[in-house]
This record gives structure tokens, sequence and C-alpha cells, in this order.
């Protein structure tokens, strides 16, 4: 009798331990299975714009060899060109010497029209539509207005104490807090229809700071994320986790991420890419602005700088005293963002 | 009867309880496929908040796993004989929060694929300024561990060989490891929140203490929930001063956390700078979206009253009903407060000034059941199986060999 029960339960307990098995291995291999790139671009469905094994299994592009560097290159530039239907050119062009870039903005002349944003998306082939991912982002800051009104002398702040402060005020309330370079009060996002520049505000348009003591690079587990021999901090899009630390790190909200396949349209693709510059990124890695190393490298400047209306926007060499920025920085009020953080930009603002 | 036949039975109660983690499973292995496929864009977060729940549930995990050597540390450090069989229990709680806290990770990373670059050799791991390779060794090493103590201490009792004496001139000193090293994983994780200088609300030294005094008052909770649950179901002895020695780790804890909140409100709010812009979001809410203001409040509310409820000597006696309640109210109450509370509102105001609410999506949902559900039914067959090997139910028969 008892045996009879016990072969009953054996076979239960089998079924239900290869059912739990069954179980815990579809779990697992849902967590480790290599993701599925999912194509969405429009472009020819090609095998070769597949992400191949070999472009998965590569290091870390500073640490490669000068053969290895080859083959990665060539396998960019062949997947790029099988998925976007264009000749697609990946630069190995390393940083010149004897050179550090710096920029400076002039926040009196921006007018705030984002050309600069628009220019840059379209030099440096990010997600283009659900997202549209933009570098630099433009804060439109209301001008110092401060009204001081009369009937708020007395009024007093903290407010006068219930236990009798026998008339002696300890603080005032003729303030309205408005205007000044905070972050306080500034929108980001102003309507494209909107007239610029608006008389009661000024713009302040912002990107990768280039910091010489950069928190993100410190914050990244597995150096990704670096500081080029130019001074620009880069990112090698093949090594990058996706683990968002630079992100947090970030003191000026300069880091995007893609969290998603990329949607970029072949037609809107820029060919002439650099590894680490405007080479079409991945789902899952982070992107920002790289002072468009892909044409300062070879001496041009970046795209915001020549799409901007009215000059604002400078560039140059910082090691170079008869450069732009050397010239501003000698002669203008210039001051950094966020100087509190104690990162060193190389991003200069000025008035002037 | 082996070990795993015996995780495996149960009543009724039992199994409607796997069923409900099997169901959850289910369905979130097609959410988790969905996300592994197509990416972070399924998920709620956006360049402003970059931290999803999978990183909040993180943080409370880390919270258990850290906490659950307070089982251990009683009967090893204190010699207090009523704890020290069920030291391995604890340190089951602790492997299976730490498994699931590293399977979040898992599901906050954009490329999961790409995690081999962390491997010293074939990866580039930046030691020693990056926080998040510290927290990542503290949390394997814990891992393994915890995994060494319980299969070394399960296995010599199945055999009947358990000999403490042996066992105390090599494994002890691991044990000893495993207990200083839970709150090392919740100090290292703390310091991966408050290296960030532009979180405000993170960037503060108090940050390991909140962190461990929230240990302290969830861990044990579940634990006492765990203990009650195996009193009333299995044969296993847990002594009333077992419970009530975990009962006052939450009351100091609690209290802990109080003073923790109230030195951080204060040093915020007295000056009232812009450094309080993202508390007073929290507290307030900013310009109409004031999504996390109710949360505040309800939180701190709770940890009061639960503080408060902790105190009195009727409710710590009432195992069958005060008791758990309370317990309940305070592991849910931290597990909500590190979403609402810790991680999203402290986004806001970005640093451009941005103020912003975070919307999980349904699929973010599932994945976080999903990885909840793992844990938990880890949790289960192997507290199950180990309760029977302690009770002496599951022994290692020599087979009849014959002649």
């Amino acid at each position: 009798m008892s045996e009879v029960i016990n072969t009953r339960t054996d076979d239960v307990k089998e079924s239900r331990r290869d059912f739990l098995k069954n179980i815990g291995i579809a779990g697992a291999a849902a967590l480790v299975a290599s993701p599925v790139s999912v194509e969405a671009s429009v472009g020819p469905a090609n095998p070769d714009a597949e992400i191949t094994v070999a472009e998965s299994l590569q290091g870390h592009f500073v640490l490669m060899s000068d053969k290895e560097k080859e083959k990665a290159i060539e396998r960019l530039e062949k997947r790029y060109t099988a998925k976007y239907g264009k000749k697609t050119t990946v630069s190995d062009v390393p940083a010149p010497e004897g050179v550090l870039f710096g920029y400076a903005l002039n926040i009196s002349k921006c007018i705030g029209c984002r050309r600069c944003v628009h220019a840059c998306v379209q030099e440096n082939n990010q997600s283009r539509n659900n997202p549209e991912i933009q570098w630099i982002q433009v804060m439109k800051i209301p001008k110092g207005n401060f009204s001081f009104s009369a009937d708020k002398l007395n009024k007093g702040y903290p407010e006068s104490s219930k236990l009798g402060d026998y008339g002696v005020q300890v603080g005032g309330n003729a303030y309205t807090p408005v205007g000044g370079l905070s972050t306080e009060e500034t929108q980001n996002y102003y309507a494209a229809d909107e007239m610029v520049p608006d008389k009661d505000y000024f713009y302040v348009p912002v990107q990768c700071q280039q910091c010489e003591k950069p928190p993100c690079v410190k914050a990244c587990p597995v150096k990704a994320t670096f500081r080029d021999p130019n001074g620009v901090v880069v990112i090698d899009y093949n090594w990058c986790i996706g683990c968002r630390m630079c992100q947090l790190a970030c003191p000026y909200g300069a880091r995007r991420f893609n969290w998603g396949e990329p949607n970029l349209p072949p037609a809107e693709m820029n060919p002439k890419t650099h590894y680490f510059g405007n080479r079409p990124r991945m789902r899952g890695v982070m992107e920002k602005c790289t002072f468009c190393l892909q044409r300062t490298r070879e001496g041009r400047n970046p795209a915001c700088l020549e799409a901007c209306p009215v000059g604002a926007r400078k560039f140059g060499n910082l090691l170079d005293p008869e450069s732009d920025v050397r010239k501003i920085l000698a002669t203008k009020k210039v001051f950094r963002f966020k100087e509190e953080m104690s990162t060193y930009p190389k991003f200069f603002y000025f008035v002037g | 009867m082996d070990f795993g036949s015996y995780a495996i039975k149960g009543g009724p109660k039992y199994y409607a309880w796997l069923g409900f983690l099997l169901f959850f499973i289910l369905v979130g292995s097609y959410t988790a496929y969905r996300q592994l496929t197509e990416g972070l864009i399924l998920v709620g977060a956006t360049d402003q908040i970059p931290m999803e729940l999978f990183f909040a549930n993180f943080i409370f995990t880390a919270h258990v796993a850290a906490a659950a050597i307070l089982v251990v540390a009683p009967g090893y450090f204190y010699h207090r004989k009523d704890m020290k069989e069920l030291a391995v229990i604890g340190e089951i709680i602790a492997m299976c929060f730490v498994a699931t806290g590293i399977t979040f990770v898992l599901f906050h990373m954009g490329r999961p694929d790409r995690l081999w670059h962390m491997l010293p050799g074939v990866g580039y791991p930046n030691f020693p300024n990056s926080m998040l390779v510290y927290d990542t060794i503290v949390l394997n090493v814990y891992l393994y561990l915890n995994l060494a103590g319980i299969s070394y201490i399960l296995y010599k009792k199945y055999v009947g060989e358990f000999d403490t004496k042996a066992m105390a001139r090599w494994f002890t000193p691991v044990i000893y490891l495993a207990i200083i090293w839970g709150p090392l994983i919740h100090i290292c994780t703390a310091f991966v929140l408050s290296s960030n200088a532009r979180m405000g609300e993170w960037a503060t030294a108090v940050l390991p203490f909140g962190f461990l005094a929230m240990a302290g008052a969830s861990g044990p909770s579940l634990v006492i929930l765990l203990f009650l649950l195996i009193r009333k179901n299995t044969k296993l002895e847990i002594s009333d001063s077992v419970i009530n020695l975990m009962t006052t780790i939450i009351g100091w804890s609690l209290g802990i956390i109080l003073l923790v909140l109230a030195a951080e409100y204060f040093t915020a709010l007295y000056s009232n700078t812009e450094h309080a812009a993202s508390l007073n979001y929290s507290m307030f809410g900013h310009n109409g979206l004031n999504l996390y203001a109710p949360w505040f409040w309800g939180t701190v509310g709770s940890i009061v009253g639960c503080f408060v409820a902790i105190l009195i000597p009727k409710v710590r006696k009432s195992y069958d009903r005060w008791l758990p309640v309370v317990c309940v109210v305070v592991f849910m109450t931290i597990l909500v407060e590190k979403p609402m509370m810790l991680v999203f509102p402290a986004f806001s105001p970005s640093p451009l000034g941005e103020y912003t609410e975070y919307h999980p999506t349904l699929i973010e949902y599932f994945n976080v059941l999903f990885t909840w559900a793992i844990g938990l039914i880890s949790l289960t067959l192997l507290v199950k199986g180990a309760v029977g090997i302690l009770t002496g139910e599951v022994r290692y028969h020599k087979p009849i060999t014959s002649t």
C-alpha cells in the first residue's frame, strides 16, 4: 500500500520538479539571453546590418592594437553602410598634438533661436524621432526684474514673533525672487513658434562642459567614458554597459541615454563619422556633445558654432594665445557654470 | 526524504503561495524578454529621472540582505544559544535577497550583455574610482560567502556530521566575515548614491546611517514574520526570546531612522537654501506637481506610528495579531519609501531646473514583480528545506546495498 502511494508521489514529485526546473531555466534564460537587435531603421533589411559576434566581443578601443582598431573600424563601416544604404566612413583620426579645446559662449548675444540645437542634431546622428535626442539645452531665464514694494516693507521675514519682538525686525519681505543665473526660474522647453528673443528673458545654452575634473569619468565602472588628449570627454559606444552612473554624476545634465534603439532615418544620416564622435549609436548606450571632434580634430569648427546666426559661440585651442577663446578669457568677463562643483569646465560663458 | 521533495511539499496554503509566485514568474518571463530585446524605453525612466523601480527595489533588497546578519550575529558574537541554530535561516534570507538585488541591477543595465566589461583581465574595471565596481564586488562576495555558509551547515547536518568544534577552527571565521560583510554591502550601496555631488538629497554624510537604520527595521520585520510562520507550521523550535530580540532591534532602528530624518530635515530647512529645493519638492510639491507630497507625509507618519506602536508592550507580546501587523507595515513602508521618497523626488530639480514626476510602465511593474517572485520562491523553498534539515526530518539515508 505504502509503495503504491510512494510511487505516485514520486511521479508527481518528478513532474513537479521538472516543471519548476523548466521555469527556472526559462527565467534564467530570459535574464541572461543575449538581446536580439531590433531593426528600427527603415534601411534595407540586410544581414550585414546586424551586429556581429566579433563586434560584441571587441575590447576597449584605446587598449586595442592598431590591427584590432583597423578591424573594428572596418566592421563598423560595413555595418553602417548596410544599415543606412550610404557609404559610411568611420574615421579614426587621432587627437592632434599640443591642442586643448575650449569653448566660449557670449550670453549677451544669444537670442535663444536654437539653431545650434538643430545643427548639432543634423551633424551628430542622434535618434531623430520617438525620441529626438538633443545634446544642447537652452535655458530661458527671466531677467533680473527685482520689484521692491513699499507695502511689504514691514512684513518681515521671518514673520514677527507672537511672543513679541519689541519692533526689532530681523528680515525683510520687499523682494520678489526672480532673475540671475540660477536654474530656479529657468524654463527649458519653450514653444517652437515663440518669437525670440523675448525682451524679459535671456538665454543660456548648456551642453557637455568637457570638464577637466569630470565626475562622469570617475563614476564610470568600465572606463567607457574618458578624457581624450585634447581634453574632450569621449565615450566608446561599444564599451558602455548602460549603467547610467555617469548620468547620475553629471552636474550639468549633459548626458543623454539611448533608452531604445535609436530611430535614425537613412535620409537624415550623416555618413562622415568618427569612432568617438558622431557615428550612430545603439540601444542602451550613453552619448553627449563631443565638441564635434569629427570636425575639430581636422581643424574645422563645431556645427553649433557654424549655425549660430549672431556669432555668440567661439571655439579654439586654449594652448594657443592667439585663439579666439584665449583672447576672450584675457579680455572679457568670463565665468564657469556651477563653479562650486569644482569640475573645471572648458566651456566658458561671458558677457560682452 | 531529501531536501528537494521536502521543500516542495506542503499544505494547500503553501501551494497557493507557490502558485501565486509562479504566476508572476510566468508573466514576468514575457515582460523580461520584451525589455531585454527592446531596451529600457519600455520602462518609465527618462534622462531627467534615469533611475527606475529596479534601482529603488535594489536598494531595498540590500537593506534586507544586510540586516539578515542580525539573525546570525547574536548566536555567534553573543553566544545566544536560542539563536545559534537559526543562523542558517538568516544566511538564507541574506543570500536570496542579495541575489534578488543583483537581478534588479541586471534589469537596470542598458547593456546586460556587456557586463563582462567589468571583469578584470578580459574587461577594464575602473578600480579604485568607480563606486559601482566596489558595490559589484562586495555584493557578489556576500552572495558566495552566504552560499558557502549555507551549503556547508546544511550539508553537514544532512549527513549528521555537524560538529561545532571541528567547525570552529576554519568555518566560524567565514561566518564572522559574513556578519561584518553585511553592513559593508550596505555602506557601499549608500556610497554609490552619496558619491554624486549633484544629487542634493543623496550627497549627505547621513546616508549610510539612514540606510543601516532602515535595514535594521525592515530586515527583522521580515525575519519576525518568517519565524512566526515557521513556529506555527513546522516543528522547528523558535523561542519567544528570539522574537523579542528582533522586536527590540526594530524599535531601536525605527528610533534611529527618526533621528536621521530629523537631522536631515533640520539641516536643510532651517536655512532653506537652494540645497533644500529637492526636499521642498518632496514635502510640498512644486507648481502643481505634487505627486510625492502625500507619500512623504504618509511614510514619515507611518514610521512614527510604528515606532510608537512597537514601544507598547501589548503590541510586542501580541504574536498573533499586532506584532505581525506592525511588521508588515514597517516592511511595506520602507519598501515604498525607496521609490517615492528616496529616489524619484531626489531628481527634481534637475541640474537645469526641471521638475519631473516618474510614471512607471506596466512592463516595469511586471519585471519588478518577476524579480521579487524569483527571490521569494527561492527564499521559500530554501527555508522550507532548511527547516526540514534543522528539525531532522530531512536526513541522508545510506542506500541499502544488496549482498
